[in-house]
C-alpha cells in the first residue's frame, strides 16, 4: 500500500501527492447473522455513548463468522449503521461470497492477511511456506485476539528462528530474543533487533525506508539488506562476524559498524 | 492418556530407528507399557533392528484400513513384556497415512500404553509430518556435522508450526537434542563439530550423546536394541539417554578421547 512521491519529479508543478496513511477504525466484529439481534445489541451500545458513532467510519469484520455461515444481510447491516450515523466504509476477513455482497453494496473489501481465524489451519491454508512463516511470526497465545495491523505493527518473536522459518513485520519493527538459524528470514518494513546470533537473512526496509537499521549482537549472517542495498557473508569483513554490529544506509552505501 | 514421542532429524542415516528401538526398549524395561510404531511406510527398518520382522502378519497400514485390528497388528517383544511393536508396510503408499487415521490409531494406542514412540522416516515430506503431528516431545537425532544440523534446524521449526500443539495453540512440543554418532577423536581434530558447537547452533536441551560405535552396527545386524549390549559404550549411553528423559540428572559421558590401554597399544602400535 506504499507509493513512493520521488517518482513523480515532473516540469509542471504537482497539483497532489499520493500518499500512504494508516488509520485507525472501529471494527464491528460479527459473531453471527442474526440481524435483529445486531440491531438489538448494536441499540443499547449506541445508547450508552451517541456521540461517539457519529459520522464515525467503521469496517465490518467477518472472521469471527463461523466458517460457512453463507450470506450476510448487507443492506439491511448498513442501512442499520447508517441509521445511528456510522459510516461503514468496508469489510474484512469474509469469503468470496461475502466479499461479492459487500461490493454491491460499494464496500470496500479490506485486506485480510493478518487476520487469524481461531480454526483448524487444514481447512485453508495458503502457501506452504506463508502459512509456516505466517504463523510462526504470531507466536503463541495470539489466536484468540485478531487485530488490525495498524495498532501494533512492531513484532516481538521470543523463541529461536529456526532454518526455513520466515518472520515478516509489516509495517513496524522486528525484535527477535534468540538465536536466527542459518535458512531462517526475517524481514520488517522498519528496523530488525537480534538478541542472539543472527545466521540467516535479515531485510530491513522491506517497503523502501532507507532509514532502517538492523541491529544485531553477533553478526554471522548470510545476508544483511537494507531498503534492497545488500550484502552476503562473504562480503561482510571477518573483524566484523561475532561482534555486536549494527548496518545502515549512508548515502545509498550499505555499513556495516560495530557497536 | 499415554506420552507419545517422536524421533525425527531431517536427514536420513543419523540413526532415528536405532534410537527408536533403544528408547522404546529402555522405557518398557522400566516396567512403562510402550509401543513404538514404525512410520516409515515402504522403507520398514524398525521390525529387523528390533529382531522381530519374521513376526510381521498385519502392518500400521492394515490397520489404517481397518483390514486388521490393533491387537493383530502388535507385536510382543519376546525380551521385555511390557512392549510392542507396530510394524510399517513395506508393499503400501505412504499416502495411506492421513492426519485422521493416523489421529486414530494413536488415539487407540493411547487407551493401552504409556508412552507411544513415533519413529519417523527422513526427509520433511508427508511420512515425516505424519509422524511429528501428534506428538508430545520430540528428539531431534542429530549427527555431529554441519547438513545434519541444518536439516534438524529445519525439522524444529517444522515441529513448531505445524504439529496439533502448534495449531490448536496449546503448550507447544518439548524438544530434545540427541546427538548420536559422536566421535570424540575427530572432534579433536577438528574434523567434526563439537557438542557445543551443535548446542549453540540449535539451542535445545540435549538428552544424550551416543558414541560412534561398532556395537551399534553389530546389535543392528542381531536384531537387538543396542541399549540392550549394557557392555558396550553406545549401550550405555542410551541407558543415560532414557534415565534423562524420565527426569534424572546424569552428567554426559563418552564426550572426551578414550586413552589407548596398555594392551591396545601393545598391539595396535
Amino acid at each position: 500500500m506504499a507509493f513512493t512521491p520521488e517518482t513523480s519529479v515532473d516540469a509542471s508543478p504537482a497539483v497532489f501527492e499520493l500518499k500512504a496513511a494508516a488509520f485507525t477504525l472501529p471494527l464491528i466484529r460479527l459473531l453471527g447473522t442474526d440481524t435483529d439481534a445486531v440491531a438489538e445489541q448494536l441499540r443499547a451500545k449506541v445508547e450508552q455513548a451517541p456521540d461517539f458513532f457519529r459520522n464515525t467510519p467503521v469496517v465490518i469484520d467477518l472472521s469471527g463468522l463461523p466458517p460457512h455461515t453463507g450470506d450476510i444481510q448487507f443492506p439491511l447491516l448498513v442501512g442499520l449503521l447508517r441509521g445511528y450515523g456510522m459510516i461503514p466504509i468496508g469489510v474484512r476477513g469474509g469469503d468470496a461470497s461475502q466479499n461479492e455482497a459487500a461490493e454491491a453494496m460499494d464496500l470496500a473489501i479490506l485486506g485480510d492477511a493478518y487476520v487469524r481465524k481461531p480454526m483448524p489451519a487444514a481447512a485453508k491454508s495458503p502457501s506452504k511456506q506463508g502459512s509456516e512463516g505466517i504463523q510462526d511470526a504470531a507466536g503463541h497465545g495470539r489466536a484468540d485476539a485478531p487485530r488490525p495491523v495498524s495498532d501494533f505493527p512492531s513484532k516481538l518473536v521470543v523463541h529461536p528462528v529456526r532454518s526455513g522459518q520466515r518472520v515478516y513485520a509489516a509495517g513496524g519493527d522486528l525484535s527477535v530474543v534468540g538465536p536466527v538459524s542459518s535458512g531462517a528470514e526475517l524481514m520488517a518494513d522498519d528496523n530488525i533487533h537480534i538478541y542472539g546470533p543472527l545466521r540467516g537473512r535479515a531485510l530491513a526496509g522491506m517497503k523502501g525506508n532507507h532509514n532502517a537499521r538492523i541491529f544485531c549482537q553477533d553478526l554471522d549472517a548470510e545476508l544483511v539488506s537494507v531498503a534492497g542495498h545488500y550484502r552476503i557473508s562473504e562480503s561482510i569483513p571477518t573483524a566484523l562476524k561475532g561482534v555486536p554490529v549494527q548496518i545502515f544506509l549512508d548515502q545509498d552505501v550499505l555499513r556495516i559498524e560495530k557497536l | 492418556m499415554a506420552r507419545i514421542i517422536v524421533i525425527t532429524s531431517g536427514k536420513g542415516g543419523v540413526g532415528k530407528t536405532t534410537t527408536s528401538a533403544s528408547l522404546a526398549m529402555g522405557l518398557a524395561q522400566r516396567g512403562n507399557r510402550t509401543a513404538v510404531v514404525d512410520f516409515d511406510i515402504g522403507l520398514r527398518n524398525l521390525d529387523l533392528i528390533m529382531g522381530c520382522e519374521r513376526r510381521v502378519v498385519y502392518d500400521f497400514v492394515n490397520v489404517i484400513n481397518d483390514e486388521a485390528n490393533l491387537n493383530q497388528a502388535l507385536i510382543r517383544d519376546r525380551r521385555c513384556d511390557s512392549l510392542f511393536v507396530l510394524p510399517a508396510s513395506q508393499t503400501r503408499d505412504k499416502q495411506a497415512l492421513t492426519k485422521e487415521s493416523v489421529g486414530k490409531v494413536l488415539e487407540e494406542l493411547s487407551q493401552a500404553f504409556d508412552y507411544i514412540v513415533c519413529d519417523s522416516p527422513a526427509g520433511i515430506e508427508h511420512g515425516a509430518t505424519m509422524a511429528m503431528y501428534y506428538a508430545d516431545d520430540a528428539i531431534v537425532v542429530t549427527n555431529p556435522e554441519v547438513s545434519s544440523v541444518r536439516d534438524s534446524d529445519r525439522m524444529l521449526g517444522i515441529l513448531s508450526s505445524k504439529s496439533r500443539r502448534a495449531e490448536t495453540d496449546v503448550e507447544p512440543i518439548r524438544e530434545y537434542l540427541l546427538l548420536s554418532r559422536y566421535s570424540a577423536e575427530r572432534v579433536a581434530n577438528g574434523e567434526m563439530l563439537s557438542v557445543e558447537d551443535v548446542q549453540e547452533i540449535l539451542s535445545l536441551d540435549l538428552l544424550g550423546v551416543i558414541p560412534e560405535s561398532r556395537s551399534v552396527l553389530n546389535a543392528s545386524n542381531a536384531g537387538v536394541p543396542v541399549i540392550l549390549d549394557a557392555e558396550s559404550d553406545a549401550g550405555q549411553a542410551y541407558g543415560d539417554m532414557v534415565a534423562r528423559y524420565l527426569g534424572e540428572q546424569l552428567p554426559h559421558r563418552f564426550l572426551g578421547v578414550r586413552k589407548k590401554g596398555f594392551f591396545s597399544r601393545i598391539f595396535r602400535g
